[in-house]
């Protein structure tokens, strides 16, 4: 048996310690060890995106990096963002202009973009399609989601307005 | 029509659960004591298996077991075939070689299962792939097409005579006294290669015997969960009734997740048993290229006779297809290539040959466009070749030839995937090509823009094509419509969801007919336990049959709460109606039963009951079309190509979509939107390359190229022409693979168009800027 390692690491504002071993990816320890299963794995090779969280704030590949390299870092997954009676303007905006389908890839977009829009508030079509460029969608073609951007950009100037 | 929710875009049900991350994958489950699968998997494409030793497997901690084909005994046997043979087709040679359960004796194509572990983690069961020692004998493998039927070729299955797994013939008139008329006859060597339906979540299945009710629940992400059940029993010896399959949330389907013959689907429901644990499998992205199943390449040797005016006489196609190492999906996807080379044209003497084609690679089944793709990309090149030839305006030519609107309904002389002769039911291509040339701006690009941007240098071409789209084909779906207690409407189907939507479409089908709100109506779709009859999510059918199935069951209870309301209320039937989820007398809506309460009541456990009648507001429908709907579309884009990199970018695109009555319009254009994203990626991403020893050169992300955000056209524009099909109630026709299927035609007449001054005629697909640096430059040799 491979020799465990304890490690702490604050996930959507909890505090987490587990014993795992040292070649647990993130994605896996996330989704089996805590059952936050809104972080999806798509391809365990860092191409498509689904498995995106933040760590430390920024967007990284859940599947690329292990479970010990977050032992004293900070976690949000897709749970942190809103609850489907009070979702995020985001998660919101997605569906209004129909930004999703299948759904598989989205908490990997969501988590790419909620860091994106606090640093451009008001993206235009490029900068926005550059930002998820990086993300695959099998489903939608990307189009609404440009369109749900825009609009989650308005949405949440609005409420910081009020 | 339309209504207060038919026929409205209104946002998903499902959303807020995707969305949030609360929605549930089939690899979020977790069961108490579950085990893990892994499958060892042949790199040689064509080999014979010597021996395989999983001794030191067993001796690693935290495996259970170890299988080979030769653990399996009698329960190893090949099959089934999941879809019949065409024997409805006069002449039709169909050799049967369905897909074995893990292979014994000799593999296939690379990637085919030698041996199943299981462990305590999937980490452990992957370790032990180290422990196993396969001895194998590697074969020649047989990838090329024409090769493949060569004498001495090696034989993929020994017991057949050669590679031929099928042969059809197909003629309407008579394709060769035409051509004797004809003024030019233009003849090319057209391939076409198609690509993975690579869903981003892969597929899975997870088995749980109880060993005590004997009952057996399977989780899967299948698109037939009916067919996957029945296969499952009958080879267990089990009543369907002790199968339940249920399929949770699933990541995107696009076609391969019809199977249900593979290699889990058929081993891990007997060793669950056997070990008495729960067994989960989810496929990894590697698996999933090489071993799941896809489309591939056609090689066509095509002809069109045409006058000097321009009018088709005739069109001759003889193809290869390839089918693979095996053949379980039988000829759909060369029988819609058939169907769908010549559909949208009045072309009066038609012959189609295809030769299907066994190979060392993986299984061929459909994806989203599923053959028609390469039917149009042919019918569309040849058309494409005589308007050169006769130096006329693509768009006039086609024009020309365009099946009239009122020329429905046309049977077409050609049998398809649903072994009936394909029947046009509704249409109107002329307005579709109008509508799109207009969008796109034709006339101003041709005449104005184009000429302005050759003199400064650009090459900017512009492509218009027309496709046809055979949808909601047979047999049937059922649907059962019940009114719960709580007054909300539960529906419930045996079709499966990937994400088109259906848990909304079907809400607002069912809350229309029974005047509820469309977030009061719960869908069920995929679970045997709630609905147990149905054939499956293929051919853009779900809305077309299922959602038809819907509406008739939701017709019967709405008749029944009237009937009983009627009852209830002392007024005559026709003055009772339904609104806002109450049965009211009309006119006066303060004189109500609230639909809850006559569920109730609709449901007497005391006194007595009427001859006849039948519980609750409830009811079941089945749906089955006499033959699929047509949908149909026209297609332009004009693309900006850069001579030196020959990097391409559609700047701008339009479709113009005909899919009868629209449930969602949002959802609609969604639809469309994803299939051009798919039809972007197979005209110049994404492509399975094959080397001569059958290894797949694109088995990763990284070489696969699927399309992103920044490789979308910059504008893209939608239009629609409403024309309800007479072969449902409510005129709906299928979309779903809509976008995916004129795109490389498109695609390939919008680049020959930019860069005209090479003299280029492209024949194959899909392209990439290194093939058509190539293709240019032997264009420019000659």
């Amino acid at each position: 048996m491979t020799k465990l390692y304890t490690i702490k690491v604050k996930v959507n504002g909890t505090e987490y310690e587990r014993s795992v071993e040292p070649r647990l990816l993130l994605s896996d320890f996330i989704r089996h060890d805590l059952g936050l299963s809104g972080t999806h794995v798509g391809c365990e090779h860092g191409l498509c995106g689904a498995c995106t969280v933040l760590f430390d704030g920024e967007p990284m590949r859940s599947c690329l990096i292990f479970a010990v390299q977050a032992n004293g870092h900070e976690v949000q997954t897709v749970e942190s963002l809103g609850t489907p009676e009070h979702m995020h303007p985001l998660q919101e905006a997605f569906s209004e202009k129909h930004a999703l389908q299948c759904g598989f890839c989205t908490p990997g977009f969501l988590m790419t973009l909620v860091p994106f829009l606090e640093k451009h508030p008001d993206p235009t079509e490029e900068e926005i399609r550059e930002a998820i460029d990086g993300n695959l969608c099998r489903c939608t073609g990307y189009q609404n989601m440009i369109g749900a951007v825009q609009l989650a950009a308005k949405k949440m100037a609005a409420r910081q307005e009020v | 029509m339309s209504g207060k929710v038919f026929g409205q875009s209104v946002t998903r049900n499902e959303d807020p659960y995707l969305l949030t991350g609360k929605a549930e994958f089939i690899d979020d489950i977790e069961l108490p004591g579950m085990l893990h699968a892994a499958f060892l998997r042949s790199d040689y494409a064509h080999a014979r298996i010597k021996s395989i030793d999983v001794s030191q497997a067993l001796k690693r901690p935290g495996v259970v077991a170890v299988y080979t084909a030769a653990d399996f005994g009698d329960y190893w046997r090949p099959g089934p075939l999941q879809v019949p043979p065409p024997t409805a087709i006069k002449g039709s040679v169909f050799h049967a070689r369905t897909l074995v359960p893990i292979a014994k004796d000799k593999v296939r194509f690379s990637g085919e299962p030698l041996a199943l572990i299981i462990a305590e983690s999937r980490y452990i069961a992957e370790d032990a792939f180290d422990d196993i020692i396969v001895e194998m004998e590697p074969l020649d493998a047989v990838v090329d097409l024409e090769k493949a039927l060569e004498p001495g070729a090696p034989l993929v299955h020994e017991d057949l005579e050669s590679n031929l797994a099928a042969h059809v013939v197909q003629e309407r008139g008579n394709y060769e006294e035409a051509a004797a008329k004809a003024d030019y006859v233009i003849k090319r060597r057209i391939s076409v290669d198609r690509c993975a339906g690579a869903a981003m979540e892969n597929r899975g299945l997870l088995v749980d015997w109880n060993d005590r009710t004997r009952e057996m629940t399977i989780w899967a992400s299948t698109q037939a969960p009916i067919p996957l059940r029945n296969s499952i029993a009958a080879r267990l010896g089990l009543f369907e009734s002790q199968v339940r399959v249920i399929t949770p949330y699933i990541g995107g389907g696009f076609g391969p997740k019809i199977m249900t013959s593979q290699a889990d689907d058929v081993l891990l429901p007997i060793v669950a048993m056997w070990l008495n644990r729960p067994i989960k499998w989810i496929e990894d992205r590697r698996e999933n290229f090489l071993a799941t199943t896809s489309e591939r390449d056609q090689l066509h040797y095509a002809e069109i006779a045409v006058t000097k005016d321009g009018i088709i006489l005739g069109v001759k196609d003889m193809f290869y297809h390839n089918t693979g190492a095996y053949d379980p999906y039988g000829m759909t996807v060369p029988l819609n290539t058939q169907t769908h080379t010549v559909s949208n044209y009045n072309v009066p003497n038609f012959k189609t040959e295809v030769k299907m084609v066994f190979s060392n690679t993986m299984v061929v089944t459909p994806v989203r466009g599923a053959g028609r793709p390469y039917g149009v990309y042919v019918m569309e090149r040849l058309i494409d070749y005589a308007a050169c030839e006769l130096g006329m305006d693509p768009v006039e030519i086609r024009r020309r030839n365009l099946i009239r609107s009122d020329q429905y309904p046309l049977p077409t002389g050609i049998i398809g995937q649903d072994f009936v002769e394909g029947v046009l039911d509704s249409g109107d291509y002329p307005e579709e090509l109008r509508k799109a040339v207009e969008l796109i701006g034709y006339e101003k690009f041709i005449k104005e823009e184009q000429p302005r941007l050759r003199a400064e240098g650009k090459h900017k071409g512009i492509g218009v094509v027309c496709f046809t789209e055979g949808t909601s084909v047979g047999p049937y779906e059922g649907a059962r419509v019940t009114v719960g207690a709580n007054g909300k409407v539960n529906v419930s189907t045996g079709i499966s969801t990937q994400g088109q939507g259906h848990f909304t479409v079907y809400a607002q089908i069912a809350a229309e007919e029974l005047g509820v709100d469309v977030r009061d109506v719960n869908v069920t779709t995929g679970d045997t336990g709630h609905f147990h009859w149905g054939a499956g999510t293929f051919a853009s059918r779900g809305t077309g049959v299922a959602g038809s199935a819907i509406h008739l069951a939701a017709s019967k209870v709405r008749q029944k709460a009237i009937k009983l309301g009627s009852k209830l209320l002392g007024v005559p039937e026709d003055q009772v109606e339904l609104c806002d989820g109450k049965v009211c007398v009309a006119g006066d809506h303060s004189r109500f039963i609230s639909l809850g309460e006559m569920a109730m009541k609709a449901n007497p456990t005391r006194g007595t009951f009427e001859q006849g009648a039948e519980p609750g507001l409830e009811a079941v429908a089945y749906f089955g079309p006499p033959y699929g709907s047509t949908g149909a579309g026209a297609l332009a884009m004009i693309v900006d190509v850069d001579p030196g990199s020959m990097d391409v970018k559609i700047e701008k695109l339009a479709i113009v979509h005909d899919c009868g009555t629209l449930v969602n319009p949002m959802l609609v254009e969604g639809q469309i939107l994803g299939g051009l994203s798919m039809g972007i990626g197979n005209a110049f991403y994404e492509q399975l390359k094959y080397d001569e020893n059958g290894q797949l050169l694109t088995a990763s992300f990284m070489d696969y190229l699927l399309p992103q955000a920044t490789d979308m056209p910059d504008e893209v524009l939608l239009g629609h022409v409403e024309r309800p099909s007479p072969l449902n109630e409510l005129g709906m026709k299928g979309v779903g693979e809509a976008g995916a299927i004129p795109t490389p035609a498109c695609f390939a007449q919008a680049v020959e168009n930019a860069l005209a001054d090479c003299k280029l005629q492209i024949a194959e697909t899909p392209l990439s800027p290194s093939r058509l640096f190539e293709l240019v430059k032997k264009s420019t040799e000659k």
